[in-house]
């Protein structure tokens, strides 16, 4: 609440700009965040003045990119509070670090007959990999359901785990419907049968601080762009004994200790999941927009974010004809709705002509439309920037877009 | 009227507009105002799937020409959707295979055919012209039999 939002939003820059010729109000930040100057600056800096290939030569740059690099992995351990900086792998981004572990951890624990439990409302990053796993190994995926309201069933849940099941993996926050999930509750559930849990962070992280260690899951996972920092970089957090006891993901580069054509040994954590070069630039990016909003304060901006919302839906819920497809108790970050009237990607349409961002569809989240029988919704999805102004901006447009259509 | 002199009669309509309200308020209207697709073309067989807006495509071949029924769930798309059923139904099939449809840029409707905007008119377009090409082939094919 005590975020200073004048100030903010001037680190912004791309908030200044017009689109269609009107400011545009962008509440899009559940697809990508836009970059504080900060973050750009450090890229900026990076490739002016430190530019090198990293962990290789001996050399003064490369040895300054190394230790920036390796700091830059201390700073996401302390974000989410890792154990440790071995625990903390960088990835292309959260879908490539659940490819990671759906890969590798299936190829050495998950055998024919067995099976995953992954949830109804997942992004299809955390459906696909584990399927293509699945089909790999001969398993079964198995869905914990979800209620009317968004809500996952948590005795549906309990009935699902058992002795075949070898890992859980689900969403911390929805990105379709806002449900932030009682993962706690699923990973001591999962834990007391000796179940790793796998917990998709994209939608969580940029919101409301993460504390791995208190929530005890075996594998974490966000990325860079969607807690303003640049596309292309995430993080698989992973608790070491897993990461010790799971095979490569990836050959090439730096993975490895020795070489030779008749075999190969790998390096330690966490060099050993990360092959090739490293995108260096974008993780001190990544690293600079943690400091960010840790500068800020993540109560702060949790605060912010959730009184925000509600004036959403409060806002919103005023509106003829409008339902909201996720009325979790606990959201975050999120407000999806659609008119019984009128046509999702319609009211997208006019709300671009009238500057104002929002996703409509079904944000890569097939099932769950099929769930509520809808074709997709109109997603509006907050940041640290947006204000209450913006909010109203967006109600006006839907008016408009009511008289429009009705 | 040719393809061509469709095209310039829409984009004569359009330029009465002064400003994207108006355009698009009579977009919707057009939208409104077709008639739905006979329920037995509304099925999956007819779909062309967008990533958004879905849209239902029917052709029939008649004397030498082609005419289309289609509809969307989205109502701007169902409305460009009646424009390129102006422009293309009841031409032969090779003026609808050869059509270039410079008019959806003209009318400043471009931006709804991108492939971002995945709402199934790109490859609506694509399917009405495959649809012409195979009418013409069958065509082709009469004749080389007759001959």
């Amino acid at each position: 609440m005590s975020l200073q939002h004048d100030n903010i939003r001037k680190e912004f820059p791309i908030l200044q700009r017009e689109v269609n010729g009107r400011p545009l109000v962008y509440l899009d930040n559940a697809a990508t965040t836009q970059k504080p100057r900060a973050v750009m600056e450090r890229l900026r800096i990076y490739y002016e003045q430190e530019n090198s290939n990293i962990h290789r030569g001996a050399h003064y740059l490369s040895q300054q990119a190394t230790v920036a690099y390796e700091k830059a992995r201390e700073t996401v351990k302390g974000f989410i509070n890792a154990g440790s900086p071995q625990e903390v792998i960088f990835t292309r981004g959260t879908t490539e670090a659940i490819n990671l572990v759906a890969n590798s951890f299936c190829k050495k624990f998950v055998m024919p007959g067995d099976e995953v439990l992954i949830s109804a409302m997942e992004h299809h990053s955390n459906i696909v990999p584990w399927q293509i796993a699945c089909q790999e190994r001969e398993a079964f995926l198995k869905v914990i359901p979800m209620n009317e309201a968004g809500e996952l069933d948590m005795e549906g849940c309990r009935d699902l785990l058992n002795k075949k099941t070898k890992i859980v993996a689900v969403t911390h926050v929805s990105n379709a419907l806002g449900t932030v999930n009682p993962v706690r509750e699923i990973i001591d559930l999962a834990h007391e049968k000796s179940i790793p849990v796998l917990i998709d962070g994209a939608q969580a992280t940029p919101h409301f601080p993460v504390d791995v260690q208190a929530l005890d899951c075996d594998f974490y996972c966000f990325s860079g762009h969607k807690v303003y920092g640049p596309m292309g970089v995430g993080v698989l957090y992973g608790k070491e004994e897993w990461l010790n006891s799971m095979p490569p993901y990836q050959g090439g580069g730096e993975m490895i200790r020795e070489v030779s054509f008749s075999k190969t040994t790998y390096s330690e954590l966490p060099f050993k999941f990360e092959a090739g070069t490293p995108n260096v630039a974008d993780v001190l990016g990544m690293e600079t927009a943690l400091l960010f909003i840790k500068g800020l304060g993540q109560q702060q901006i949790a605060a912010y974010e959730d009184d925000l919302l509600n004036y959403a839906i409060s806002q919103l819920g005023a509106l003829d004809k409008i339902r909201f497809v996720g009325t979790a108790g606990q959201r975050a970050g999120v407000v999806s709705f659609v008119f019984d009237d009128i046509h999702p990607y319609d009211t997208g349409t006019i709300l671009d002509k009238l500057g104002i961002a929002v996703r409509t569809g079904h944000h890569c989240a097939q099932p769950i439309m099929d769930f509520f029988k809808i074709p997709g919704t109109v997603r509006a999805s907050l940041g640290l920037y947006n204000t209450r102004q913006e909010i109203d901006l967006l109600v006006h447009g839907l008016a408009r877009v009511r008289e429009m259509f009705a | 009227m040719t393809i061509k002199e469709r095209e310039q009669e829409i984009i004569n309509e359009f330029e009465l507009f002064d400003d994207w309200m108006d355009k698009y308020n009579y977009i919707i209207e057009l939208g409104k105002s077709v008639p739905s697709i006979p329920a037995e073309y509304k099925v999956e067989k007819y779909l062309i799937s967008g990533c958004q807006a879905s849209v239902w495509l029917h052709a029939r071949y008649e004397n030498g020409k082609v005419y289309f029924s289609a509809e969307s769930d989205a109502l701007i798309t169902k409305g460009i959707v009646a424009l390129l059923i102006r422009v293309l139904s009841g031409q032969p099939p090779r003026d609808i295979i050869d059509a270039e449809l410079d008019f959806i840029n003209r009318i400043g409707l471009k931006e709804h055919l991108s492939q971002t905007r995945a709402n199934g008119l790109l490859n609506m377009i694509r399917q009405m012209k495959l649809y012409a090409l195979a009418f013409q082939r069958t065509e082709t094919g009469k004749h080389t039999q007759h001959d």
